[in-house]
């Protein structure tokens, strides 16, 4: 389980999280929506623990991820896969190497055992034929899904998306939506997407959070959220320019 | 100059020399945490070899025009201010020692600043900015061992290296302008070289080269790693590098000198 109790984060004068709390309880897959720029990667970033808050806790399973450093932060990482934005694919090492990368740092497995695994992977993802290419020379959409069975590779019990569809066309990012909620059947993690993709996110989430000013203002299951009386909620999913939202 | 102006003024001032020094403390934990992931395993000799490669096959070019010009250049303006003594059998241990203490390793280490260290910079800064630091960390692996410890040490065997070719290459250089150009027999440039320079001075150039070094690789993957954020922040970050790299190496050089004379 996770369980976020009042966050505290500033950046200067800027308050970008006002005492958040958020409780997603195990292999549940829970979207965090909200306006760009409103804290939704910095929330993301306290979760693994790259980004300290000013004040509050951020409970991994129990531990809390603020006040651990050095072994006992690495174990609660362990615990976490995590796809970036753009992939952040190692762009000196190939797809196949990308993949393994976890596996031949973190494990004792042998050389056969990777290979098996990666290949595992690729195929899980659609690109096995792709395992000699370098992530230049491959598309946003594919390095997404390298990122993803890069992520799943050590079967992680926590799983991040960071925008897992950002400047992907439709009909990717579709594809991409399709094989996160295949790997959460197959892998049953617990995970968290920060999207923007509505209301398609809402075919993918088993719960839905608002993020705004700081706070999250709605929570609840994709129907809720639909049928939301929260007039800040029903303006950002019918992306109105009229409500109590400013549109900058 | 009214008070308040000369309170705001002194304020800036304190401002940024407290600013200046939180950066030096924040590089030199930079650096402790590097050298300190040198001697824990595992050890990544794989990207150390990547690593010594990189700074070699970006540098050797440069390093062997400009350690060729260097020794020609000296031997021309020493040959002509000894001829004024009737001391021109001086030119071989003039050139030899200049080299071998002084333009060697500070010249070999502003180029390789210049060419590999601003390339080192620009790779972890892109590093940096598309999140691939980040998904390290994430991995529960600590960057600094993949990213900055091994270009430390490639430096410390790299720098000694492409010294000892500069030194080589500018000592031929004057070799060339001297005996074939200016007409000195080439037994008086090299018996007077061997008479005059010794073990030590070599030594001494080698401390150098060793402690620009670390200097370079530090700063350019400090500069690299806290890069700020967009295209910009890593261009920003990779001038940074450049200059603060260069004028370390040359206040570096001073001491190192004063010490070592």
């Amino acid at each position: 389980m996770i369980k976020i109790v009042n966050l505290k984060k500033g950046f200067g004068r800027q308050e970008v999280l006002n005492g958040l709390n958020l409780k997603i309880l195990n292999k549940e897959l829970v979207a965090v929506i909200g306006r760009s720029g409103g804290g939704k990667s910095v929330l993301l970033k306290h979760l693994i623990g790259i980004v300290k808050p000013d004040h509050g806790k951020v409970l991994i399973e129990g531990v809390d991820i603020t006040s651990v450093s050095g072994r006992e932060l690495d174990r609660v990482r362990e615990k976490f896969g995590v796809v970036f934005q753009e992939g952040a694919l190692f762009d000196s090492l190939t797809v196949y190497e990308n993949i393994a990368f976890p596996l031949r740092e973190k494990t004792r497995l042998g050389r056969g055992e990777i290979e098996a695994r990666v290949n595992d992977a690729l195929e899980d993802v659609g690109l096995k034929e792709m395992g000699d290419k370098y992530p230049a020379e491959i598309s946003g959409g594919m390095k997404r899904r390298v990122a993803l069975a890069r992520a799943l590779i050590t079967e992680p019990s926590i799983v991040l998306f960071d925008e897992p569809t950002t400047g992907l066309d439709p009909i990717i990012s579709s594809s991409i939506h399709k094989l996160i909620k295949k790997t959460h059947r197959k892998y049953k993690f617990t995970g968290v997407i920060i999207s923007h993709e509505i209301p398609e996110i809402f075919d993918v989430a088993d719960k839905v959070a608002m993020l705004y000013n700081g706070t999250i203002i709605e929570f609840g299951t994709p129907e809720e959220f639909r049928n939301s009386e929260n007039p800040y909620v029903r303006q950002f999913i019918s992306g109105s320019l009229e409500g109590p939202i400013e549109a900058l | 100059m009214t008070l308040i102006e000369m309170t705001v003024c002194v304020r800036g001032i304190g401002e940024r020399f407290l600013s200046l020094l939180k950066e030096l403390g924040h590089m030199f934990i930079f650096l402790v945490n590097a050298v300190y992931t040198i001697f824990r395993p595992p050890f990544k000799f794989k990207m150390l070899l990547r690593q010594i490669r990189f700074m070699g096959s970006k540098s050797i070019v440069v390093i062997l025009l400009t350690g060729s010009f260097t020794g020609m250049v000296l031997a021309l303006q020493i040959y002509y201010t000894l001829r004024k003594f009737g001391s021109e059998a001086m030119l071989g241990p003039a050139v030899a020692l200049s080299i071998i203490r002084e333009l060697g390793p500070v010249l070999s280490a502003l180029m390789v600043t210049g060419r590999a260290g601003s390339a080192l910079t620009a790779e972890i800064g892109i590093m940096r900015i598309t999140e691939q630091i980040d998904a390290l960390t994430s991995m529960a692996l600590n960057p600094v061992r993949y990213l900055v410890t091994p270009n430390i040490v490639a430096a410390l065997i790299a720098f000694p290296l492409l010294t000892s070719i500069f030194d080589l290459i500018g000592i031929y250089g004057g070799y060339f302008v001297g005996v074939k150009l200016l007409g000195l027999s080439s037994g008086t440039y090299f018996s007077q070289m061997e008479l005059f320079v010794s073990m030590e001075d070599i030594r001494v150039g080698l401390y150098k080269s060793l402690s620009f070094g670390v200097i370079v690789s530090w700063v350019c993957c400090y500069k690299g790693y806290f890069t700020s954020y967009g295209a910009e922040g890593v261009g920003k970050a990779t001038t940074s590098a450049v200059v603060t790299s260069s004028v370390l190496i040359l206040i570096w050089d001073y001491f190192l000198g004063s010490v070592l004379i």
